[in-house]
């Protein structure tokens, strides 16, 4: 497990590019912040500045390279590196209020753009007039839309949403590409049409974040209720919902065809299992804190302490987990969605921090990533 | 000085109930629950049959309905059933509910404390104490986000 600090502002949203050389953040800002990785270090190489409210989602296309950022101005960039330097292209979103999510498709032909104005756009290049077109999902969205994930099949989308449903919508673009085949969420996919709702009933908080699983069949959501659910819809359209007993989770993924990893306001990621029958269980926080080692103070310190803190003892006030603050995001760091050996979370405490499987499994007991 | 100061009573629409972007919350038709039996639970309590008394009570909980009166019924019957127990049988009651059943306890508990009565606060502290050690920071979570209270 290695963390490293980048600053204090929080780290909003983060993305890796193909070899995981670089990550691009945004300090809580205007700004995206490129760090190229030298040694143990991290050296900021690039700024990108074109926004002019805070980015609320970057996302980098591995195989094309390309960045696409959104933010609160209500507009979403597209940025290709060109003799060093990376150079913004404007993306006409045509929404009203602030982008929340932005996510390159499978195949990097399209990106979808979540965002306050109750609505999803799906954007792609349209090479006649040399620019990005977007196409709006509205119906039957009634809130702010907070996350976004791509099946596979480069056409199916799934949208959490803050009024607490969890939906899959076909994003299907006729003019750059060909009519996908049929999926266990349906067959019928014409652009816009929910093939899938699930949530609200009464219960249920604002839907946080989403996943599919590499296969596509599986889908795996946080709430606010500080549940998880994970629906297989190759057995039927019955989520399987996983009532936690800590805060609310905030960020999603799944790690390998049953295995899914979540974090959130307990600023410690944790996993959860999903078994054949579609049953999830929790199996283990993944930060468990080493024993702490009481020392004793020197008296030099105790009447510093007394001076600074106005106390005498060594009460410690960080917390026991890596992170300090809430994570935000968890992503892919070495593997793929098939099966992850390194994982990744950035959070509000500005520091971001990898996780390795197998230092995992050894260190916790009776721990097995299936 | 003029027409701000005549009757409104014209005024039967209430604009903001058309207005396209209100949420509408997805309501159930399904009939719901009346809430738990009083009469039930009293002979229960009379004999002294805690356990029973507080499962019956935590059975049929009027969550759907909008009408305060079921609400406040319920409510009472549930408290009564609380503030009867005996500290020691707290823990063993908490234990022997499932989860939504800790989840459904802790709402009546927060819905306790909003009217506090001579001794129910001691009392429903012992109740959240032991409810949150199964419950965890999540089961207050729920109570807080959920839109079908008790």
């Amino acid at each position: 497990m290695s963390l490293h600090q980048f600053l204090l502002e929080p780290i909003t949203c983060h993305a890796w590019n193909r070899d995981r050389t670089q990550i691009a953040i945004s300090p809580n800002n205007h700004e995206v912040h490129i760090y190229q990785k030298s040694g143990n270090q991290w050296v900021k190489s690039h700024e990108l500045k074109e926004h002019n409210g805070h980015i609320t989602g970057i996302d980098w296309a591995p195989k094309s390279d390309r960045i696409v950022t959104c933010g609160a101005d209500r507009n979403a960039y597209v940025w290709s590196l060109k003799d060093g330097v990376w150079k913004p292209t404007l993306v006409i979103l045509r929404i009203n209020r602030a982008a929340t999510f932005v996510k390159w498709s499978p195949l990097e032909n399209k990106f979808a753009v979540g965002s306050g104005a109750r609505l999803i756009s799906v954007c792609y290049f349209e090479s006649d007039n040399d620019w990005w077109v977007s196409k709006h999902i509205k119906k039957p969205i009634r809130s702010t839309v907070l996350s976004l994930d791509w099946h596979p099949n480069n056409v199916l989308l799934a949208a959490g949403s803050c009024d607490f449903k969890c939906r899959v919508f076909s994003a299907y673009i006729k003019e750059v590409e060909e009519k996908p085949g049929p999926t266990p969420w349906g067959s019928k996919m014409p652009f816009g049409a929910v093939l899938a709702e699930f949530g609200g009933a009464g219960g249920g908080g604002w839907v946080h974040s989403v996943s599919f699983s590499s296969s596509g069949n599986r889908l795996a959501w946080v709430s606010h209720d500080s549940t998880v659910t994970v629906v297989d819809g190759t057995k039927g359209s019955t989520p399987s919902q996983l009532k936690t007993e800590f805060l609310p989770l905030l960020s999603v993924l799944f790690i390998s065809e049953n295995s899914v990893v979540a974090a959130g306001h307990d600023c410690c990621p944790m996993l959860f299992r999903c078994d054949d029958g579609g049953s999830l269980t929790f199996v283990s926080k993944l930060d468990l804190p080493k024993a702490s080692i009481t020392r004793n103070i020197s008296a030099m310190e105790r009447f510093r302490n007394m001076d600074k803190r106005a106390t005498t003892e060594d009460r410690n006030t960080a917390l026991e987990t890596l992170h300090q603050n809430s994570i935000t995001q968890v992503s892919i760091y070495e593997g793929d969605q098939r099966d992850c050996r390194k994982f990744c979370t950035t959070g509000i405490d500005g520091a971001m921090t990898i996780w390795d499987f197998k230092s995992l499994e050894a260190s916790i007991q009776g721990l097995r990533i299936m | 000085m003029a027409k701000n100061t005549l009757s409104s009573r014209f005024r039967k629409l209430d604009i903001d109930e058309f207005d396209e972007n209100k949420f509408v919350d997805d309501h159930d038709e399904a009939v719901d629950n009346q809430g738990p039996d009083g009469a039930e639970i009293d002979n229960l309590i009379r004999q002294g049959d805690m356990m029973t008394a507080f499962h019956i009570a935590l059975r049929n909980p009027p969550v759907i309905t909008k009408n305060p009166a079921i609400k406040e019924r319920a409510l009472a019957i549930v408290l009564r059933v609380l503030t009867s127990f005996k500290s020691s049988d707290i823990e063993p009651a908490v234990k022997s509910l499932d989860r939504s059943g800790v989840d459904l306890l802790m709402k009546y508990i927060y819905r306790g404390f909003e009217k506090p009565s001579d001794n129910s606060s001691a009392i429903l502290l012992q109740w959240h104490e032991k409810a949150f050690a199964v419950g965890g920071l999540g089961s207050i979570v729920r109570v807080l986000t959920a839109r079908k209270t008790v």
